[in-house]
């Protein structure tokens, strides 16, 4: 084993000199550890520099900013879970939030860490794209947003470049009459990787007709998906049983899933359709409640 | 490779010791410290045996670096009894037979404790879903809830 030097930065500039520095690929941001050390452990990475970027002010937070909430990418789930912002105005994102793990993942685990992990079956990822979040990067030429959905490039990569890591995580608050809702299916009822996940923001009228929707699959494909044909099968519906129908019918043709212990291809495309059925429900009764 | 000094709190005292960097918690308290209450189990988040508190919050020892720890407190297992005086969940794990082998026993106690101390009246299913992460190959978990629901009304001063 080579030797690996740990470092703790308390700056952003400091953890972005850091990462500059170090010879490409040899470094790894380290916020909660719940997949990099469990990936070290079965030796499936070897760094020579950990920086952890958990002494930054800016990862840590979770504070309402001008029209957004801003969520540090490394604060642990359990800690987010108990801002009174998340629940109030993010139903979905705070389920998903909930999901990872047990308790003792939850203390450790992050949104920033579930996002650049880059995991097609990360829970948090298809619920923040629906609610439109954006992600600002440190690196050396200054910061940048990248919207959350175009974040994960494919299994494992994203479009952090040399020196960038990711400080925090901007969701956008909700405009009257809005919710979302995140489902997953899992062959338990806790600790297991979603074998289908399915994120459903929509924006109802003062009659209760949709007027904007997302919908995002995980678990179903490389990364996550975003389902257009599903969003504009409920856009002007009361969100009836028949435009709900049409919006599963979409999240299964969209699926493009592998076979595994946890699911075959044809059970993952049924469950795409149910789960979100039920998570664009759960989102109309939501936003219905909002005035 | 270059040892790492690290300052912290454990149970409460004021702790040094030296890892290193690739180190976890667990390894140092086990290795370096001698706190050999922690167990390992599966060394990848799943089991549960290596739980301790981190600034309060439950975590897996397995899955912290002990450098991570530095200005931070740690709570084991070693931290639970007062002395002699066993703390009400040891006590009930002891009456209701809520261990064999015992290799689980520390992790489910600190994740009950973490548990009682932010929600003093969980329901059973309160009680399941926050022991999840804890596994025992032993006593088929029953036997574990009911002590903890029964420590959990001690505590609570009930006479049910
Ligand atoms: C027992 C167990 C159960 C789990 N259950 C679930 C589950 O139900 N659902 C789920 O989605 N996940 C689950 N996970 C996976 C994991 O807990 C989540 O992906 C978690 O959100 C990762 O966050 P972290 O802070 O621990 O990331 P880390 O492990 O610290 O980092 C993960 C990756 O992201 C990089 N990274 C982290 N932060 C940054 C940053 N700020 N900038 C740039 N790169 C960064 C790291 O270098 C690493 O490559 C589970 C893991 C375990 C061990
Ligand atoms: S040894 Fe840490 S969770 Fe199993
Ligand atoms: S008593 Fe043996 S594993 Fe729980």
């Amino acid at each position: 084993m080579e030797s690996m030097h740990y470092e703790s930065p308390a700056t952003v500039a400091e953890a972005v000199r850091l990462l500059s520095d170090a010879p490409p690929g040899s470094a790894r941001v380290l916020a909660g550890g719940t997949d990099l050390l469990v990936q070290m452990r079965i030796g499936r990475i070897d760094p020579a520099l950990i920086v952890d970027v958990k002494r930054i002010p800016e990862t840590r937070g979770v504070a309402v900013r001008d029209g957004a909430l801003v969520i540090g990418a490394s604060l642990e789930t359990m800690t987010l879970r108990r801002a009174p912002d998340l629940e109030k105005n993010f139903p979905g994102l705070a389920e998903a939030a909930a999901l990872i793990g047990s308790d003792q993942i939850q203390g450790r685990a992050s949104l920033g860490g579930n996002l650049c992990n880059a995991s097609p079956a990360a829970d948090t990822v298809p619920a923040l794209i629906v609610l439109g979040a954006q992600a600002e990067i440190a690196g050396p030429e200054g910061t940048r947003r990248v919207p959350v959905a175009e974040f994960v490039t494919g299994p494992g990569s994203t479009v952090l470049g040399r020196g960038e890591f990711l400080v925090s995580l901007h969701v956008p608050l909700p405009a009257p009459r809005s919710a979302d809702a995140y489902l997953r299916l899992i062959p338990r009822t806790e600790m297991d990787i979603a074998v289908v996940g399915s994120a459903v923001s929509v924006t109802l009228d003062a009659g209760g007709t949709c007027t904007a929707a997302r919908v995002v699959l995980g678990a179903v494909a490389p990364t996550a998906i975003e389902v257009p044909e599903a969003a504009a099968a409920l856009i002007g519906s009361t969100l009836d049983d028949a435009a709900l129908g049409r919006a599963g019918q979409a999240a299964t043709a969209a699926c493009n899933p592998i076979n595994d212990m946890r699911g075959t291809v044809e059970y993952r495309r049924k469950v795409a359709a149910v789960l979100t059925r039920r998570a664009a429900a759960k989102a109309a009764e939501r936003a219905a409640g909002r005035n | 490779m270059g040892r790492i000094h690290v300052r912290t709190r454990i149970n409460g005292e004021a702790t040094e010791f030296l890892c290193d960097p690739r180190q976890t918690l667990l390894d140092a308290l086990r290795d370096e410290l001698q706190l050999t209450g922690t167990k390992e189990g599966c060394t990848t988040g799943d089991c549960g045996a290596c739980s301790v508190t981190l600034d309060g919050l439950l975590v897996c020892s397995c899955l912290v670096l002990a450098a991570e720890t530095e200005g931070h407190d740690v709570g084991t297992i070693e931290g639970m009894a007062q002395g002699e005086t066993l703390h009400p969940l040891q006590q009930k794990f002891l009456e209701h037979a809520a261990l064999q082998c015992g290799v689980c026993t520390p992790g489910f106690l600190v994740a009950a404790k973490a548990l009682l101390d932010r929600e003093p009246d969980p329901s059973e299913k309160q009680v399941r879903y926050a022991l999840a992460g804890n596994l025992c190959r032993c006593t088929g978990y029953d036997k574990i809830i009911r002590a903890v629901l029964d420590a959990a009304a001690e505590l609570r001063g009930d006479t049910r």
